[in-house]
């Protein structure tokens, strides 16, 4: 018999993942779900996007029309639309939270507090001015490519630049 | 089929869009918001050493499969789901883009101010190429922008969710009223 110790080999200490802070720095799309898949997997949120997407068209959600209606309060629709989601996502955001209700993979549905930054001001009101001048936010910017508006992948990239652009004076800015 | 071809009422584009939120939790743990998608493009395209987009961007690619359905939803709904009337919009805001030579109206943009031969001409400049650089740069540093404030936050009762969706409102009734006319006067 060996008289040997067993030592508890110590963990490698763990190198500090800042991967999640970095990430959910200003934006709301974070998930730490540890499940690895293949890719294809994926493929359930391009069906649920479908459905998303065909209801942006159909209900001219994406429509620069409907947007000006909205802001020149000239139509009820869009704040229809947005109200009846808000009420949907909200029953079923407390109902995942009462009844503990867990992801088709078992996991908790975890939710993350948003903490108040003056960006959402100051970032809000120019969003707000571009949404007025695009008719679109960006999930309606995809969608009105999809339409056959080609030319408003001009407007995308320019999105995406204005994004790179916060991202480089992100430290600058009043937050 | 008719009945799928006619502009949906809207709340039946509102319950679809509130279910996107539990079908993507339900679904995979994932917060419905799609402006961070133009942040993963940075980080994945031109990170550039900053910190804002060094991460692991494939972490969030489902978010890229969601996109791209919603693009394949928008062809499929001109392809097969196009609505055979002609669109129908306010009088006055009919009247008033008249006033500036938007005479054309049809499909979801006017194609006077958002096109290929508009991009060459200052105000379409503007409201494209600026307009644009606002939506990526606003939303951003608001951290969400319809869907991850107005309908994913509000949804998780998140007051600062509801002071930017508050925000964004009073920036859209500005530019809508206050300044579009001037821009379109261009």
């Amino acid at each position: 018999m060996s008289n040997n110790i067993d030592y508890q080999i110590p963990a490698p200490a763990e190198a500090i993942n800042t991967d999640l802070e970095v990430r959910s720095l200003d934006t709301m799309c974070v998930n730490e779900s540890q499940l690895k898949h293949p890719w294809w997997y994926n493929l359930k949120y391009s069906v649920v996007g479908a459905f998303f997407g065909l209801a942006f068209v159909k209900a001219e959600i994406v429509s620069w029309y409907r947007i000006q209606e909205m802001f020149r309060l000239e139509s009820f629709h869009m704040y229809g639309v947005i109200g009846t989601a808000v009420v949907i996502g909200a029953i079923s955001v407390f109902l995942i939270k009462k009844l503990r209700i867990k992801s088709i993979y078992g996991e908790e549905i975890l939710f993350h507090p948003k903490k108040f930054n003056k960006g959402q001001i100051f970032g809000g009101l120019l969003f707000g001015l571009g949404w007025a001048m695009t008719g679109a936010c960006p999930g309606p910017l995809f969608a009105q490519i999809g339409t056959g508006a080609l030319a408003i992948s001009v407007t995308l990239l320019s999105a995406i630049a204005g994004t790179w652009v916060y991202g480089y004076f992100r430290e600058k800015l009043p937050h | 089929m008719e009945l799928l071809s006619q502009p949906w009422p809207w709340w039946a584009a509102g319950i679809i869009i509130g279910l996107t939120v539990p079908a993507l939790l339900v679904l995979g743990n994932k917060h419905f918001g799609i402006s961070a998608n133009l942040r993963h493009v940075c980080a994945a395209c031109l990170p550039a050493n900053i910190k804002f987009f060094q991460y692991d961007w494939k972490k969030e690619i489902w978010n890229f499969f969601f996109v791209g359905g919603i693009l394949f939803g928008a062809v499929a709904a001109t392809l097969w789901f196009q609505n055979p009337d002609a669109v129908q919009i306010h009088p006055q805001l009919a009247a008033d883009l008249n006033e500036h030579g938007i005479t054309k109206i049809e499909g979801l943009v006017p194609e006077d101010l958002f096109s290929w031969k508009s991009l060459f001409t200052l105000r379409g400049f503007i409201l494209m190429v600026l307009g644009g650089f606002l939506v990526g740069f606003g939303t951003r540093y608001a951290g969400g922008c319809t869907s991850g404030h107005a309908i994913m936050g509000l949804s998780d009762l998140q007051v600062p969710s509801l002071i930017a969706t508050i925000s964004f409102m009073v920036g859209g009734f500005l530019m809508a009223n206050l300044i579009l006319p001037f821009i379109l006067s261009l």
